[in-house]
């Protein structure tokens, strides 16, 4: 294993140290529990707070700031955090107009806000990102993972929440944000969780696996490594039949990188996916391209659609001002 | 089943994982993503560090004290689920100083119970369910007829071992195994592991009361 470490045991506060320190006039960490927070609480408004296993950074702590979140809560690597952070966040930002838990859907990440809503005696509700289509999603059994659509819904509803929403407001325009969402990525390489020390998964140097998630973790099947477009084409296929929008929808293409390839790559695939969208009679009015939801150095990349409408729209649009995304 | 069990049973369960590293880890890389066994380990490391906190506490309070404790420290899925089993179990041997066999047998199906619950699975679904509830009916039916300690002792790893390695024809619906549809065929669920290694571990405890009165 090749990383920047001191030791394994400190990754994750010397690492938020540094997030911490380089935007310093942004956010806050509190360790002990673990928790980043905007600098200036900003009361009057819902407070929105998610969280999740790091090596996914920037998601979440990089979107804490001013029309995005208020606090966010690092899990160790890959692994979600727990109850006793998001109660102590919860306390720090809470702005009097109740608690928005933003929650990409997995066991661990799902149970452990759960609890933490059961436990908070501040009105809160919880907004499940589940956007990952390589998936089948069913009743019966865990459901569709949340993934790289998680920026996107906390971006939007972060905008709801700094405009005045309520809890209620901004629950549902989170819940309409992730069912208008839908993503699905594939991995050329694994990564090494840094306690692990090795990587997940072993895979060939002509090999990618479909339908990976963004967890190192093997994906729904393994195939030989194809031209960008025929990638695109599967992706973007597998993304179009689970949003089935009309001809001439307006829509957000979000590619995110999982931390491995580099930008040309993914400039590469943006340049394929919009012309395809475009060809498909629809309408991509808003792009976002970069690593946002990473796997640590895993090296792939994932597609999002966002199906938009004049609200949606305008929400996506509104100022935001955070260390990983900014306008 | 008292206190001192209880701490002499969480040493010889860490004890257990820390042996079977290398056997949780390959299984968790198969169908998992790589960090069971640290959380395991994790969480095993702050249950003995709590230790000398426990001793003269009474069964329940000492089991609630450690549900809390993993509840704010392990994370992931395992954290809330094991978190639950030792909070319920804490919470069924309320009152009682000194759980008999029946009452502790009560116990584990209450954690048990718990963790269904919170984690809206059941039998057959590839999780640590698939050993924890035959555990939990095996345990109730053999205290029931009165069987004798040697043999609760001998049957409950055997158990164990047998719907751990059933795992491995099983498709997840439930947890991360889930994700890769028919792909988990063919590897057996880490946390079925881990449980079925714990049992053995606990049971290879209480199988020696003559250790029981020794001071921890």
């Amino acid at each position: 294993m090749k990383k920047f470490v001191n030791d394994i045991d400190d990754v994750m506060r010397e690492s938020l140290s540094g997030l911490v320190s380089a935007h310093p006039e942004l956010i806050r960490v509190e360790f002990e529990p673990t928790f980043v927070a905007r600098r200036h609480k900003t009361p009057g408004k819902v407070a929105l707070i998610s969280g999740g296993g790091s090596g996914h950074e920037p998601l979440h702590a990089g979107f804490v700031g001013r029309g995005m979140l208020d606090a966010a809560c690092p899990g160790q690597v890959f692994t979600s955090p727990t109850p006793d952070q998001m109660l102590a966040a919860a306390s720090a930002v809470d702005g009097g107009k109740g608690i928005l838990f933003i929650v990409k859907n997995y066991a661990g990440d799902f149970m452990n806000f759960q609890m933490a809503s059961e436990m908070l005696d501040i009105e809160n509700a919880t907004v499940l990102v589940n956007d990952d289509v390589a998936v089948e999603n069913s009743t019966h059994t865990t459901g569709r993972r949340g993934v790289a659509g998680t920026v996107i819904v906390e971006k939007i509803v972060g905008a709801a929440a700094e405009l005045g929403a309520s809890l209620d407001e901004c629950k549902q325009v989170g819940d309409r944000v992730n069912g208008a969402t839908a993503s699905m990525g594939l991995a050329f390489t694994s990564c090494t969780v840094p306690a692990a020390g090795r990587t997940t998964f072993d895979i060939g140097d002509d090999e990618m696996e479909v339908g990976v998630g963004i967890h190192g973790e093997p994906g729904r099947r393994r195939e030989k490594i194809k031209p960008a477009d025929a990638i695109v084409d599967e992706l973007l296929a597998a993304i179009l039949d689970d949003l089935r929008p009309e001809r001439g929808r307006e829509l957000i293409l979000h590619v995110n990188g999982f931390g491995g390839t580099p930008l040309m790559e993914l400039y590469l695939l943006h340049h394929s996916a919009l012309s395809r969208l475009r060809s498909a009679g629809l309408s991509p009015v808003r792009s976002l391209v970069g690593n946002y939801t990473t796997s640590l150095e895993m090296a792939g990349a994932s597609l999002t659609v966002t199906l938009l409408d004049d609200e949606l729209r305008g929400l996506w649009d509104a100022p935001v001002h955070t260390s990983a995304l900014r306008w | 089943m008292n206190t001192t069990l209880i701490i002499r049973s969480a040493f010889a369960v860490q004890q257990a994982i820390l042996s079977h590293e290398a056997d949780i880890e390959l299984l968790d890389r198969a169908i998992g993503d790589g960090d069971h066994f640290i959380n395991v380990r994790r969480g095993c490391e702050v249950v003995a560090g709590l230790a000398p906190d426990l001793s003269g506490l009474m069964p329940s309070e000492a089991l609630q004290k450690i549900g809390v404790k993993l509840l704010g420290t392990i994370g992931g899925a395992s954290g809330p689920l094991i978190a639950s089993f030792f909070l319920a179990m804490g919470r069924t041997l309320e009152g009682i100083v000194e759980p008999e066999r029946h009452d502790f047998a009560a116990a584990f199906a209450a954690g048990v119970e718990a963790i269904k619950l919170r984690g809206k699975a059941d039998v057959g679904e590839k999780t640590m369910l698939d050993v924890l509830i035959p555990a939990a009916r095996l345990l109730t039916r053999l205290v029931d007829e009165d069987a004798a300690l040697a043999d609760i002792c001998a049957q409950m790893p055997d158990e164990a071992r047998q719907n751990m390695l059933a795992t491995k024809d099983m498709i997840a619906t439930k947890g991360r195994a889930y994700f890769l549809g028919e792909r988990a065929l063919g590897h057996i669920d880490p946390g079925c592991k881990t449980c079925e290694v714990a049992i053995a571990a606990v049971c290879g405890v209480v199988s020696q009361p003559d250790l029981k009165q020794e001071a921890v």
